[in-house]
This record gives structure tokens, C-alpha cells and sequence, in this order.
């Protein structure tokens, strides 16, 4: 009789502990250094220092510290050229623990529902690996400006979405839930989710730490993982890039400055009571319809 | 676990880079620092690059590396208030197959040259600073510390590359701080042309044609100093540069000269209708062979313009540097393979390649030059200001018969120095500090 077979297992992984967070980041042109061509006016791009892109360093900060907090890993993840892969490696050196890059020719000139589309398609793929709890981004890009790409993963993954957070009350691993604070009109909302969700961060909630030496030697050796658009999950390549970008730019211009001078008026005054009444007094004198208005208005 | 090297590079200048390139080509662990926020991004002036030195560290540098033109001809001018007197040389066989200078943009070339680096095989850490070295307790050194947290990083051996004000081997004790005469304080800018503006302008062929000009008298108002022009592709790169101790005696605001410089009638028709770009202030070693400090400890060894490596007569530094960075690292390779501790002892090898080397050679030949043109501040203004002079009173037809314009000439010029005797020994100074 044959002997059993015993099968060799593997010792089973310690089951990963803590959160699991990704923060996507954009690597832009660094805009302080920007120059117009003198001759065609046209911004020269070549030769201009890329940076993170700023917002996006308050989400990263913030997802360091939950898990500096609570363990677990931080997924730094963008979408670009292949040199974006600058970008990751710094933000590895400030202390995130993967980084991963989508490139392929097939996203270029991808507007920012094509952006969310494979930026998705990634978080998807990573989350395979292990489930993602917490997705970050910046408010907003500072070339882009659009603030959508956040929100459009979220409706696109099913993850409830915090927008413009400025703080993090309290996380609940166990209970998957958390609370934090947003800026909105006319106040502070504090608001309670449940994990996984997206948050967008906003700026000048936090300071981005300076990586140790150690983490510069690490970021410096790492591996960046890049993956094509195949590789990244992308299952339908006609909603990338320029063919998954319905925006269309018509036209660039400078708006020409308005006709009207603006004008610098002084009034005497010993208080500011009295200060305000001559400016007052002065703006009803040149132009009477304003009066009426006020006037209607605060009866 | 601590992290060790073979070797710490502390600078991503010419040096560090040189130096870092070969040891890492070699198979050496290198880590190299640099506070810049990328290699390059502190030294954003246009240069000249002498392609020999690079060419013997990576033979093909000219398929990749960023390079603005190179350089079919060189004009000398000798300036007084309202005159140019110049030589120039021009030549075609400037235009060969593997030109022997060009212009560069540093910014761009320096993160070029770290970019070879790092595919050597080197680690580089960026918008760090080297604070201090550490040293056992035999005094040797044994690595570095920054200004980040995580304690020092250690290495069998640090090259210091941190240019002319590094402080590091300063604070360490290895060398001692520069004297402000050793040091020339050079300002620069550069400005916007379109490039065919350029080729007209300086009669050049191609957009990869170029000049460079050259400046003493009256562009140093007195100091001992220099002025130089260079073509870029899309721009002109136009400065000054004075021993350090005249602008503090002379409390002439460097910008001031650099203004004056361009308004010059000679100068001012080159920079018509250019957009400035950009405007820095650095120093240059220009103390020569007598202000080079001790170059090797045990553990440590210096390289570039932290040694005073600069040829101030041939306005040459970074081909100095690169030369030194990659002699350095030669040495360090040799040792590595036959197993002996980088010591003070051995590190004479080092030594050796570079008193063997023009590195050496030409800072030994013009050894006294710094000290001649400090003591002789009339070799930069009365003979560039009579000279012209001459020439005006040569070219001008008024009348005068041409036997009393060369006596007025020559009486104007021994007045200006007091005598035939001092004008005899002005030669024989010069004669003998160029020899
Ligand atoms: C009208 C218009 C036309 C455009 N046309 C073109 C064009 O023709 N060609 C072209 O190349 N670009 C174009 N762009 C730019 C491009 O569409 C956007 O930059 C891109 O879609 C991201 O949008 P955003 O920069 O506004 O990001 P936002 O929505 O402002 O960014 C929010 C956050 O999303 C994350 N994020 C955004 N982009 C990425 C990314 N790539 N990788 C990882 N995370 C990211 C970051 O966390 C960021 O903070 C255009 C933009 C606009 C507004
Ligand atoms: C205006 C001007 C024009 C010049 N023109 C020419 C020319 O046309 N041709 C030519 O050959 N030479 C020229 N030179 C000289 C040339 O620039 C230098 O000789 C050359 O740059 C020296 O190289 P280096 O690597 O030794 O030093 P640097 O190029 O000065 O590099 C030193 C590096 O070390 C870094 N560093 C310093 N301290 C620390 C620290 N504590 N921690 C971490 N990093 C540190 C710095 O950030 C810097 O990147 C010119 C110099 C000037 C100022």
C-alpha cells in the first residue's frame, strides 16, 4: 500500500495586521519654476524640476501617521510617464512602504475620468492582494486643479467618499469605523464612516514628516513595481487615455485684464466707526442706484 | 542593522559624480549625499566642459549628456572704460568629429551625470547634509552623519566633494577654512536669446556652434578678476568673478560690476532684447597650488574644488574636478582589490596619480600667479587701459605723424607705470610666473 501522502504545506502567513492604505499621487510640473517661452509664449516644460504633487503630500502624511498608529502598510500609487517614477521613490523615502506605477502609452492624454477609470483599475488589482481600507488622494492637483479624480475612484470602487478632511478624529479598527472632521460651507461637519472608504485631504492640515536615513536607503534600493495598463487590471483599453477622455481643450488663453481701472479711494477718520461711515458716505455719493439697493435691503 | 559602504561620496558635483561613477562601475557599494534637492540644483550657471576629462570616465558621453554648443572660437579682450583690444582664434577644425569643448547648462548636466551614476550602480540620498564625520577612536574615519534622524551611515572611506565652502571637512579638522584671498566671489547670469539671434549675432554657422569670450582690465574696476561671455544654445551665460578680499575692500556690490560689464558699448549690442533668466553668486578657488589643503587622512580623502583644484589662469575647475574624482576612486578601487585599509599610507597612491597628472602640473606652473596679480594690480588696469589707448591713437588719422603717436604712446604707457624700470620688472614677473 502506498504510503499517504502528506502534503507539504507551507507555514500559513501570519495574517496581515493593521490597515491596509493607498495614497494615489501625481507627479506635476514644479509650477514655482515654470517658464513662458519669451519668443512663443508657449510653456516650456523641458528642463522644469517635477514635484509631488503638494496636495497630495497631506494625504500621504496622514496616512503615515494611521499607520505609524494602528501598523499596517502604506501603497503609494501613480499614474504617468515613467519618469513619475521619481515621484514614488521620494515618497518612499518619506516613509510610505510600496510603490506602484501605471504607465503605458495607452493613458496618455488621459483626462480626469480616464484618470479615475485606470487609477481604479489598479486599486482593484492591489486590493486582490489584500483588502484596501483606506484610498487617499489630495483635495486637487495644481495642473490639473479639477479635484474629480478622488471622488470618481470612490463612485467607481463603492467607497464612501470624505472630501476635503482636514482632520482624523478616531479610527476603529475592529468596528471599521471612522470619524473625521470636513470642511464645508459655513462650518466643520464631523462625519462617521465605515471602512473601506476614500478620503480627500486638504491642505495645510498636516507636515510632511522628512524620511530617517534608513528610509532614504530603502527608497533609494526599493523596487517600484510598474505595470502596464494590462497588468494593472485594465480590462477595456478604449476607456483610457485620450480615446477614455471626453474633455476636449478648445483653447488655451490669457484673459485680457478688465477695461474699468480700478481705483484707490481715501477717507479721513479718527475711529473706525467714523472711518466707515465717510467710505460709505463716498460710494452712495458715486453711485446713488447702490444706495437705493442697500437701503431696500435693510428695511 | 547599521548600513556600511566601501565608500561615502559626499557631493553631486563634477567630483563626487566622477568619483562615485567609477567606484560604483568597479562594483564598489557606493552611497553618495547631496543637499541639493537633485544633483544640479544648486549649481544653475552655464559653463564650459573640457570633454577629454569626461571622455576617460564615459567614453560616449556625447550620446546622452545634455550639451549646449561646443566651441569653434575663443576671442581675449583686453577692456578699458569705452574700448575693446582683442585677439581671437576661429577654427574649423573646431567643427571635428568629437569637439574638445562645449557649452553646458550645470543644472542640466549635473542631473545628466547623477543620472550615469546611479545606473552604475550607486545609491544617492538627496536634500540631505552631511553634518560631521565619524571617526574611531584611532582618529580614523569611519563615516558620516546628517542632518537626518537614523544615526551615521558608515563606510571604509569618505571622499569629500563638497566644493569650495564645504564645511564638513572644515568642521572636522582635515582642512582649514578658506582665506577670503584665496577665493574669487563670481556673479552670473544668464539670458534668454533665440537661437538664430545668437548664430547672427556671433557669426556662427550652426546652432551648435559657439563662442567664448574672455575678459580682463577694466571689468574688475581694479580687482583682481575676470569677466567671461558664453554662448548658450538659447541663451548667453555673462559674469564676473573677483578675488573675494578686493569686493570686501573695495565695497563694489558685485551685481554693480556685472551691470557695468553689460552696459559696456562692446558687451551691451550682444545682450540687446535679452530676457534674464537667471542670476547666481558663487565662489571659485582661485588660491592655486599654495592653498591646496592636506588631501588624504586615514579614512578620508578629498577631491574638486574642496582641494582648490581650480586652473583660475585657463578658467578650468570642473575638468579638474572630475580628473581628481576619478584618480580618487582609481586608488580606492586598486586598494579594494589588494585588500589594504584606506590609510593616510596608502592613500599616497592617490597622491601620487594626482602630483603625476595636469591636475598637479598646471596648478605647480602657475603657482604664482594669484600672488603676482595681487601684488601687481597694474597688470589688470594700467597696461589694458594704455594698451587700448595706443591703439585708438594708432587707428585715428588726424594729422599727427605716425614717429609721434608710437613716442606719445609709449611716453602715455611709462607715465601710467612710472618708469621704464617697473615696466621691465612687470615683464620679468609675469615672464616668470607663467614659465
Ligand atoms: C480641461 C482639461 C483638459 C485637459 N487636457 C489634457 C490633455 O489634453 N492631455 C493631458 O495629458 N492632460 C490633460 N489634462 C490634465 C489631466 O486631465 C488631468 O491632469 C488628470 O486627469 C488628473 O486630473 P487633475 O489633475 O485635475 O486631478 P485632481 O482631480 O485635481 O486630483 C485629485 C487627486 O487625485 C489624485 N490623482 C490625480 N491624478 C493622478 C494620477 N495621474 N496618478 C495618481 N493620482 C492622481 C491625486 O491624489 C490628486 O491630488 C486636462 C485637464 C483639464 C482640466
Ligand atoms: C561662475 C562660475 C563659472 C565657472 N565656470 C567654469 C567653466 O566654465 N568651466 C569649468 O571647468 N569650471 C568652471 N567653474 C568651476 C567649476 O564650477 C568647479 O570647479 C566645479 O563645479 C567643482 O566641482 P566639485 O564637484 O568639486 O564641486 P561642486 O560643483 O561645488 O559640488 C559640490 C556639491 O557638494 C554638495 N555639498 C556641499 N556640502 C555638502 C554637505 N555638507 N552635505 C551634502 N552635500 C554637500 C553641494 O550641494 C554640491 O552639489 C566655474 C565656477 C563658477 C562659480
Amino acid at each position: 500500500m502506498d504510503e499517504p501522502i502528506i502534503e507539504a504545506l507551507e507555514p500559513p502567513k501570519p495574517a496581515p495586521t493593521g490597515l491596509n492604505i493607498v495614497v494615489c499621487i501625481k507627479q506635476v510640473p514644479d509650477s514655482a519654476q515654470i517658464r513662458v517661452h519669451p519668443v512663443t509664449n508657449t510653456i516650456m516644460r523641458q528642463g522644469v524640476p517635477t514635484i509631488i504633487n503638494p496636495y497630495d503630500l497631506f494625504a500621504l502624511e496622514e496616512a503615515l501617521r494611521l499607520r505609524d498608529e494602528y501598523g499596517g502598510q502604506v501603497t503609494v500609487l501613480s499614474m504617468g510617464p515613467p519618469m513619475a517614477e521619481d515621484a514614488l521613490r521620494r515618497a518612499l523615502g518619506l516613509g510610505a512602504d510600496k510603490a506602484v506605477l501605471i504607465t503605458d502609452r495607452r493613458f496618455a492624454g488621459s483626462d480626469t475620468l480616464a484618470t479615475s477609470f485606470a487609477l481604479t483599475a489598479a486599486l482593484t488589482t492591489l486590493a486582490e492582494e489584500r483588502p484596501i481600507d483606506i484610498v487617499f488622494t489630495g483635495k486637487q492637483t495644481i495642473d490639473g486643479d479639477t479635484a474629480q479624480v478622488g471622488p470618481g475612484i470612490a463612485r467607481r470602487m463603492g467607497l464612501n467618499q470624505l472630501t476635503y478632511v482636514s482632520a482624523i478624529d478616531s479610527l476603529d479598527l475592529a468596528a471599521q469605523g471612522i470619524v473625521v472632521r470636513r470642511r464645508s460651507e459655513g462650518g466643520v461637519q464631523v462625519l462617521r464612516s465605515k471602512l473601506p472608504c476614500l478620503i480627500t485631504m486638504l491642505e495645510d492640515t498636516n507636515t510632511i514628516r522628512r524620511g530617517t536615513v534608513q528610509d532614504l536607503l530603502r527608497a533609494a534600493r526599493a523596487d517600484v513595481t510598474v505595470w502596464s495598463a494590462e497588468q494593472a487590471g485594465v480590462e477595456d483599453p478604449m476607456k483610457c487615455g485620450l480615446r477614455g477622455s471626453p474633455t476636449v481643450v478648445k483653447r488655451v488663453f490669457a484673459p485680457s485684464p478688465r477695461a474699468e481701472k480700478a481705483e484707490m479711494v481715501t477717507v479721513e477718520g479718527k475711529t473706525p466707526a467714523q472711518i466707515g461711515d465717510a467710505l460709505i458716505d463716498l460710494l452712495f455719493a458715486r453711485d446713488p442706484k447702490l444706495e437705493a439697493v442697500v437701503t431696500a435691503a435693510a428695511r | 542593522m547599521t548600513d556600511h559602504f566601501d565608500a561615502i561620496v559626499v557631493g553631486a558635483g563634477p567630483s563626487g559624480n566622477a568619483a562615485a561613477y567609477v567606484m560604483a562601475k568597479a562594483g564598489l557599494s557606493v552611497l553618495q549625499i547631496d543637499r541639493g534637492e537633485y544633483p544640479g540644483s544648486k549649481n544653475v550657471q552655464g559653463a564650459i566642459l573640457y570633454s577629454d576629462a569626461l571622455e576617460r570616465i564615459i567614453p560616449d558621453f556625447r550620446d546622452s549628456a545634455p550639451l549646449e554648443r561646443h566651441v569653434v572660437e575663443q576671442r581675449f579682450w583686453m577692456l578699458s572704460e569705452k574700448s575693446h583690444t582683442g585677439a581671437q582664434y576661429r577654427s574649423d577644425d573646431f567643427n571635428e568629429e568629437k569637439p574638445n569643448r562645449y557649452t553646458i547648462l550645470r543644472a542640466q548636466f549635473d542631473k545628466w551625470f547623477s543620472k550615469q551614476v546611479r545606473a552604475a550602480g550607486a545609491i544617492l540620498i538627496t536634500e540631505t547634509t552631511v553634518k560631521d564625520l565619524v571617526k574611531n577612536d584611532a582618529g580614523k574615519v569611519i563615516g558620516v552623519l546628517t542632518d537626518r534622524e537614523g544615526g551615521p551611515i558608515f563606510a571604509d572611506v569618505v571622499v569629500l566633494a563638497e566644493g569650495v565652502n564645504g564645511v564638513v571637512g572644515q568642521r572636522a579638522g582635515l582642512r582649514p577654512e578658506i582665506k577670503p584671498n584665496h577665493v574669487a566671489l563670481a556673479v552670473k547670469e544668464t539670458h534668454f536669446l533665440p537661437e538664430e539671434t545668437i548664430r547672427e549675432r556671433f557669426n556662427l554657422a550652426g546652432e551648435e556652434d559657439g563662442v567664448v569670450i574672455e575678459v580682463i582690465g577694466s571689468v574688475s574696476s581694479g580687482m583682481v578678476g575676470t569677466g567671461f561671455l558664453y554662448t548658450n544654445k538659447e541663451s548667453i551665460s555673462i559674469g564676473v568673478g573677483c578675488i573675494l578680499s578686493d569686493f570686501a575692500q573695495t565695497r563694489v556690490p558685485p551685481y554693480e560690476l556685472l551691470d557695468r560689464f553689460k552696459r559696456h558699448p562692446s558687451v551691451a549690442p550682444l545682450l540687446k532684447g535679452a530676457e534674464m533668466k537667471e542670476y547666481v553668486a558663487h565662489l571659485i578657488p582661485e588660491g592655486g597650488y599654495d592653498a591646496i589643503p592636506t588631501l588624504t587622512g586615514d579614512g578620508w580623502l578629498i577631491v574638486g574644488d574642496a582641494g582648490q583644484f581650480v586652473n583660475a589662469v585657463h578658467r578650468e575647475g570642473s575638468n579638474l574636478a572630475m580628473t581628481s574624482g576619478r584618480l580618487a576612486a582609481e586608488s580606492l578601487i586598486q586598494l579594494k582589490a589588494e585588500g589594504k585599509p584606506v590609510t593616510n599610507e596608502n592613500l599616497k597612491l592617490y597622491r601620487d596619480k594626482l602630483a603625476d597628472s595636469f591636475v598637479m602640473k598646471d596648478l605647480k606652473k602657475y603657482r604664482k600667479v594669484p600672488h603676482l596679480l595681487e601684488r601687481n594690480r597694474q597688470l589688470l588696469t594700467t597696461y589694458p587701459s594704455a594698451l587700448n589707448r595706443a591703439f585708438q591713437s594708432f587707428l585715428r588719422v588726424d594729422g599727427v605723424d605716425k614717429r609721434t603717436k608710437e613716442a606719445e604712446a609709449l611716453r602715455d604707457l611709462k607715465k601710467a607705470r612710472g618708469g621704464w624700470l617697473r615696466m621691465a620688472s612687470d615683464l620679468f614677473k609675469v615672464a616668470r610666473a607663467w614659465r
